[in-house]
């Protein structure tokens, strides 16, 4: 590796997007207290021109740094669903952040660098920058978790997540080096040919894959290593929530679905089975335990549990040529619909919330459905998205990625995804029930800015949901041939 | 003679066993901290190995990071215990419990 490769093409989105970061770190010095929105919509800006920077750098030659990064088409599918959640992060925090009085400069500039981290993740090729850019993701996103300072649940929030986060990167390191050990090499390409050669050591191998699982388990929040999920998404304030519960975990599935499908790809057969229980389990304790919450905030954690199971099912599809492609894309069209109908809940949660975590209860929504009926129309559509049913975009995201389970021969784990989707519908519904059959005094506090985020994730949840195909020509034209 | 590459992995293992146990048993935010360091530490110690069994830096440089890395994590985690401090006057993980889970 050179200097040279610092500036390879495929660098530029990651390396506009750092630069824009802490030019806006220094710019805040200048903007006076009350006028920190400016810093927000230059920080929209920033993620508008980055998602420009990508749109130019498609098509270059992907690998760079001497094969550490390999931004292919998958990596840019990621990049547009990172910076889509970063841009309505930012969209919904700028009421937010007001309201509750942490209007502090560097809030926008840790969601940037936290992107920067996810889009790292996207392009990893090598273990070394798998663990670097989950902990470039991760750091800001600790400082994030317990943003509400001298609120006693954030901070616990952000210990919390610290603590188990860090142990999990330590699994990860581990479970690395064990890799590392087994096939003589952190390259993701490379292992997968020592491992093919045969020469690897299966102890060090499958105890490698193992603690990885666990560590990229942890950051996906997928069971049996989820615990830390609701207290820490209850806790942290409801923006951030919004953002790790959709952006943290689509930049863990993009380096764990890499991982599997490119480094441990001759092993397909062994680990498949493994993720196949990971995700029935994921799917049915999420959707379990949410149906006794009484918090909107905790349930919501326990619904980003249990999606954290529908996508993992993209992972039993691995080592199949052109099904894996296949899946790759479903699990991303999963994540767009995901992303799309949760930050349009978190903004709804936000909008009946008053004071940061104050009015979380489900009970709390009752009688929207008479004092704002447009705000109770958009949370039925959003709810019927994150059920799955027709005609919403959750809806198309779990048919694809069903489909792409049954194709790998995985029927009985679609079947489990269809059922539990099913015990979903109760406490989904509920809250519909709640908002239009109870009476309740519930106010609604619409800034523009949040509106214009609920508005927009709700357009696009029943839009891409009656007419998906432009959105999923876009992923299979970028996941092709990739895998 | 030389120390056979086994012998080090088999020491990290008991490290980051030991590690854990600290991590899931003890209440001191500042010893559960450190039980973490502990696993990575033993990471560290298996990539050395293993770097030297293969006659290749790619394990040592992964080091490099692993340290640095670190060192961010601990300069986060300290400001996050001091801040709970504050407020509580103590840093048992036990008392941090206005969240039930």
């Amino acid at each position: 590796m050179n200097l040279a490769d610092l500036t390879q093409m495929v660098l530029r989105p990651i390396g506009f997007l750092g630069l824009w970061a802490s030019i806006l770190l220094i710019v805040d010095l200048w903007i006076p207290k009350d006028r920190k929105t400016i810093t927000g919509w230059l920080t929209l800006l920033g993620l508008a021109s980055t998602a420009i920077v990508v749109a130019y750098t498609t098509g270059e030659d992907p690998v760079a740094m001497g094969g550490m990064v390999k931004a292919d088409g998958f990596a840019y599918m990621l990049y547009y669903i990172f910076l889509l959640v970063a841009a309505l992060t930012v969209l919904l925090s700028m009421s937010y952040i007001e309201k509750n009085n942490i209007e502090r400069g560097e809030f926008y500039s840790l969601i940037l660098f936290a992107t920067i981290g996810m889009m790292g993740m996207a392009m990893a090729n090598d273990m070394i920058v798998v663990f670097v850019a989950l902990e470039v993701l991760s750091i800001p996103l600790y400082v994030l978790a317990g943003y509400l300072r001298g609120k006693a649940e954030s901070e616990e929030s952000a210990m919390k997540y610290f603590l188990l986060g860090a142990f999990a990167s330590a699994f990860l390191v581990y479970g690395i080096a064990l890799v590392f050990g087994a096939t003589g090499t952190t390259n993701l390409e490379a292992i997968s040919a020592a491992i093919e050669g045969g020469a690897a050591n299966r102890a060090y191998l499958y105890g490698g894959i193992g603690l990885i699982l666990v560590g990229l388990g942890f950051k996906v929040a997928t069971v049996p290593f989820h615990m830390w999920t609701p207290d820490v998404y209850e806790g942290a304030p409801s923006v951030v929530t919004a953002f790790f519960s959709v952006g943290a975990k689509a930049g863990g599935f993009a380096a764990l679905l890499r991982v599997l499908y490119v480094a441990f790809e001759p092993v397909t057969a062994d680990w498949a089975p493994v993720i196949a229980i990971l995700s029935a389990l994921t799917m049915i304790f999420g959707n379990i335990s949410a149906i006794t919450q009484t918090s909107i905030k905790r349930m919501l954690a326990y619904s980003s549990i249990a999606h954290a199971g529908y996508i993992l099912m993209a992972g039993v599809a691995g080592g199949q040529g052109a099904l894996t492609d296949f899946a790759a894309s479903a699990a991303a069209f999963y994540l767009v619909g995901y992303a799309f109908t949760n930050m349009g809940t978190w903004g709804i949660v936000m909008a009946v919330e008053k004071e940061a975590n104050t009015n979380n209860e489900i009970a709390s929504f009752a009688g929207l459905g008479k004092k704002r009926p447009m705000l109770a129309m958009a949370m039925v559509v959003l709810m019927l998205s994150l059920t799955g049913l027709p005609p919403t975009i959750g809806f198309v995201g779990k048919f694809y990625i069903f489909t792409a389970a049954i194709d790998a021969g995985y029927m009985w784990l679609a079947l489990v995804g269809v059922v539990t989707s099913l015990i979903s519908a109760y406490y989904y519904l509920r809250v519909i029930i709640v908002m239009y059959m109870q009476d309740g005094d519930v106010e609604a506090d619409l800034p523009w800015t949040l509106s214009l985020a609920v508005g927009l994730t709700t357009i696009a949840t029943f839009v891409f949901g009656v007419i998906p195909q432009s959105l999923l020509n876009i992923g299979n034209d970028l996941i092709s041939g990739i895998f | 003679m030389l120390v056979p590459t086994s012998y080090f992995v088999i020491l990290s293992a008991v490290l980051f066993t030991i590690g854990a146990t600290g991590v899931l048993f003890r209440k001191n935010a500042i010893i559960l901290f450190m039980s973490v360091e502990l696993m990575l530490n033993a990471a560290n110690l298996a990539l050395v190995a293993f770097s030297r069994e293969f006659g290749t830096l790619d394990g040592q440089i992964f080091v490099f990071f692993v340290m640095t890395v670190a060192a961010a994590e601990v300069a986060i985690g300290l400001a996050l215990i001091v801040t709970i401090f504050r407020n509580r006057a103590s840093i048992d993980v036990d008392d941090i419990h206005s969240l039930k889970g």
